[in-house]
């Protein structure tokens, strides 16, 4: 009895030893177990979230395709790890996820204290309020004194803070550890506001039993660039998440899209031809194949073609693309280039 | 035995050294040593690597840095300029708060439920059996939610609170109550209370002694209530009642002023409490089973009545059954208090992982969980084992 216990005990301490003694790149890791596992928003219709078959869907969870068909060729390998605010950090960084494309918003501590580093943006977002019709409130600098519903270890927590205290106002937080709590404690009436990035408002309101109590106050009270991350040791891997993200912005406004993506191939547009691996060897740079750009393209379309998908006028979402569109079309949205 | 196994190996001096049962011992107790430490060695040293290797900042400092998010409960000040330590320990008192008020509730309605259970009353006795037996199969989150719920839905909107005497309302924001402020005369009224407690302390023991000796018994419970309530009362009217009320009013979306227990705290110690009572009902039944039936037959010899024998004879020998099992209840239920998570109590996990959250430092805030916890549960079980000993049968 006791030796087996011992020879347990040795194997699980031999285990230790080796987890830290292998350290492969995190390309190599993915292309050794065959598929990217991929942090995702649990319940974020538009962004992440299981449909009524258990397909993920959402711009994040594209995203993640996205960097399979680059890395794969193929955009189904990839796994999802639905996780909440406070759980997704950790995740990232204990290895259980090789990317985290979970609305999360980019701040300087998260960038430089947490071993972690953001890739991009892929939604300028802002943090807004969401009360009830009923209350008659017309703006949130109205909210003295009222009660806000919002989720634990966000910084929409610490914005709301900031907000009430910079216009000297008073309020109560009750904040959830899961977004579908948070959103049952507004519908009950445990608070007045609700509070969250203006695309997660959209997105909630359309969870709610009567969407059309509730409005979204007009103010946005933050910067929320959302975007993935990748842990900060392993360049390579950074440089692969961040140019998946660039080579949708830049097939966007080339014109490329996932069905014309094969016919561009002829054409002669000395940027195209560089993105689309036909000229150059952009893609062995970075550690993948030089069509890694059009696997992307085809399998998951540019960033145009997610935005509308998921997001964008005709879903039920129906955001438009405001500071979303293109630089040269009035929004924010700017690839480097490919050269 | 020793002085045969030495017999034996005297006699065979040929026994080889690892036969020897004496060195074996020491030997694999030596080597388990080892492998502990040098498992808990590896851990350790594994953490500290890959923190460094991930270059995530470590160690106790940020919990001087500014929180920055606010928290619904909080027993001492506290504000979003408060650093993460402050908001640590408002998370720590309020799980002490919870899980204090919760014992002090379980153990009650345990004691009743579990006394009811033995009733011969055939309906009481089956009420208290089913309590049991559906609160202890539920788990307790479920149970939690359904609380919280339940709360929730039972309240109106600020705005239509139920309200007794205008002084109390009651709405989906809690409970409001006029809450005392007091003077600095109030220390006197305090001293007088302290008093009282000692005054009492000497009386009773002077009755019990006075009982001992002459058989006559003095209205104990009567003499201490008096103390207790008569003499903070005096001074509290000698002081000219130094105490002002802060009464709940409505003012733009919720009360302001007074006291306010929130929905969350509300669900939290009903389920706790309620959730713990149908386990401490079972220990309860089981350790008055345990005392054998002769005991009350003894008592009915005597000519007590049934709740005399209950409380002098019965329930004081079934405490040395009850007091183990029932410590273990009570490191239960403060461990699952920090299913508040659930529910947006802010207790301290709660308000520890939102820290965690906030400042990404997983190990520090886990090893301060892991330190709260265990601390909590050494006091708990030490003060359970002290109270044991205390009850345990004197034999003479």
């Amino acid at each position: 009895m006791k030796t087996k216990l011992l020879s347990l005990v040795l194997g699980a301490t031999l285990g230790v030893a080796a987890a830290t003694a292998a350290s492969a790149t995190t390309l190599e890791d993915v292309k050794a177990k065959g598929f990217i596992q991929c942090g995702v928003n649990p319940g974020l219709p538009g962004f992440g979230a299981p449909d009524d078959k258990g397909n993920w869907t959402g711009m994040d969870v594209d995203f993640c395709r996205a960097v399979a068909s680059a890395v794969f060729g193929d955009a189904t390998k990839v796994k999802f790890t639905p996780l909440s605010a406070k759980e997704r950090f950790t995740a990232l960084q204990s290895g259980e996820i090789d990317l985290l494309a979970r609305n999360s918003t980019w701040t300087m501590q998260r960038d430089t204290g947490l071993g972690l580093t953001f890739t991009g943006v892929n939604y300028y977002d802002g943090q807004g309020f969401m009360v009830r019709k009923s209350l008659g409130v017309d703006s949130a600098l109205k909210l003295n004194g009222a009660s806000v519903c919002t989720q634990t270890g966000t910084t929409t927590e610490l914005n709301l803070a900031d907000y009430f205290r910079a216009n000297n106002m008073t309020y109560q937080v009750v904040a959830f550890e899961n977004n579908e709590e948070v959103n049952q404690a507004y519908d009950s009436g445990r608070c007045d506001v609700l509070t969250t990035d203006q695309s997660g408002l959209y997105s909630t309101r359309l969870k709610l039993a009567n969407a059309d109590d509730h409005i979204v106050l007009p103010e946005i009270i933050s910067k929320e660039p959302l975007g993935p991350v990748v842990r900060q040791n392993d360049p390579q891997w950074f440089n692969i998440v961040k140019w998946v993200l660039f080579a949708q912005i830049n097939a966007e406004e080339l014109g490329v899209t996932a069905q014309n993506v094969m016919d561009m191939k002829n054409s002669t547009n000395p940027e195209i031809r560089r993105l689309l691996g036909l000229e150059g060897d952009f893609g062995t740079g970075i550690g993948l194949t030089n069509d890694w750009a059009v696997n992307l393209i085809k399998n998951v379309g540019n960033y145009a073609e997610v935005f509308n998908r998921n997001i964008g006028p005709d879903t039920p979402l129906g955001i438009a693309r405001g500071l979303n569109a293109l630089w040269n079309k009035g929004g924010i949205q700017y690839a480097p280039p490919v050269r | 035995m020793s002085a045969v196994t030495d017999e034996v190996r005297a006699r065979d001096s040929r026994t080889s050294f690892w036969n020897d049962p004496k060195i074996r011992g020491i030997l694999s107790q030596a080597l388990l040593i080892l492998v502990v430490g040098w498992f808990a060695w590896e851990i350790i040293d594994n953490t500290v690597t890959n923190l460094q290797e991930r270059r995530i900042a470590s160690g106790y400092r940020f919990l001087e840095n500014t929180a920055g998010f606010g928290i619904v409960q909080t027993l001492i000040p506290y504000s979003e300029v408060s650093s993460y330590g402050r908001a640590f320990v408002v998370g720590l008192l309020n799980t002490l708060l919870v899980a204090g008020l919760s014992i002090v509730a379980a153990t009650l309605l345990g004691f009743v439920i579990g006394i009811m259970r033995l009733s011969k009353n055939w309906l009481i006795s089956k009420i208290a059996a089913a309590y049991v037996e559906v609160i202890r199969n539920v788990p307790l989150l479920l149970q939690l939610f359904v609380w919280y719920r339940a709360v929730l839905k039972s309240m109106p909107s600020p705005r239509e609170s139920h309200s007794f005497a205008d002084l109390f309302f009651v709405n989906n924001r809690g409970l409001y109550a006029p809450f005392p402020l007091f003077g600095s005369r109030m220390i006197w009224v305090l001293a007088a209370l302290g008093l009282a407690v000692v005054l009492t302390a000497i009386f009773n023991i002077y009755a019990k002694r006075r009982q001992e000796q002459t058989g006559q018994r003095l209205p104990r419970l009567w003499v201490s209530v008096a103390l207790i309530l008569g003499l903070p009362a005096l001074s509290l009217i000698i002081n000219g009642v130094p105490v002002n009320f802060t009464y709940p009013e409505l003012q733009g979306f919720n009360f302001v002023g007074g006291i306010n227990m929130i929905p969350e705290f509300v669900a939290l110690f009903l389920g706790l409490s309620i959730y713990t009572a149908s386990f401490i009902a079972e220990v309860v039944r089981a350790g008055i089973q345990a005392v054998s039936k002769g005991q009350t037959e003894a008592g009915n010899a005597l000519g007590l009545r049934g709740g005399s024998i209950l409380r002098l004879i019965v329930v004081p020998q079934a405490m040395r059954v009850i007091v183990p099992p029932l410590a273990n209840q009570y490191l239960n239920l403060t461990k699952n208090s920090s299913l508040a998570v659930a529910i947006g109590y802010p207790d301290v996990v709660a308000t520890g992982g939102t820290v965690l959250n906030q400042t990404g430092q997983a190990v520090e805030v886990i090893s301060l969980w892991m330190a709260v916890y265990l601390t909590l549960s050494l006091l708990t079980s030490g003060f359970m084992n002290w109270f044991n000993a205390r009850i345990a049968l004197v034999e003479r």
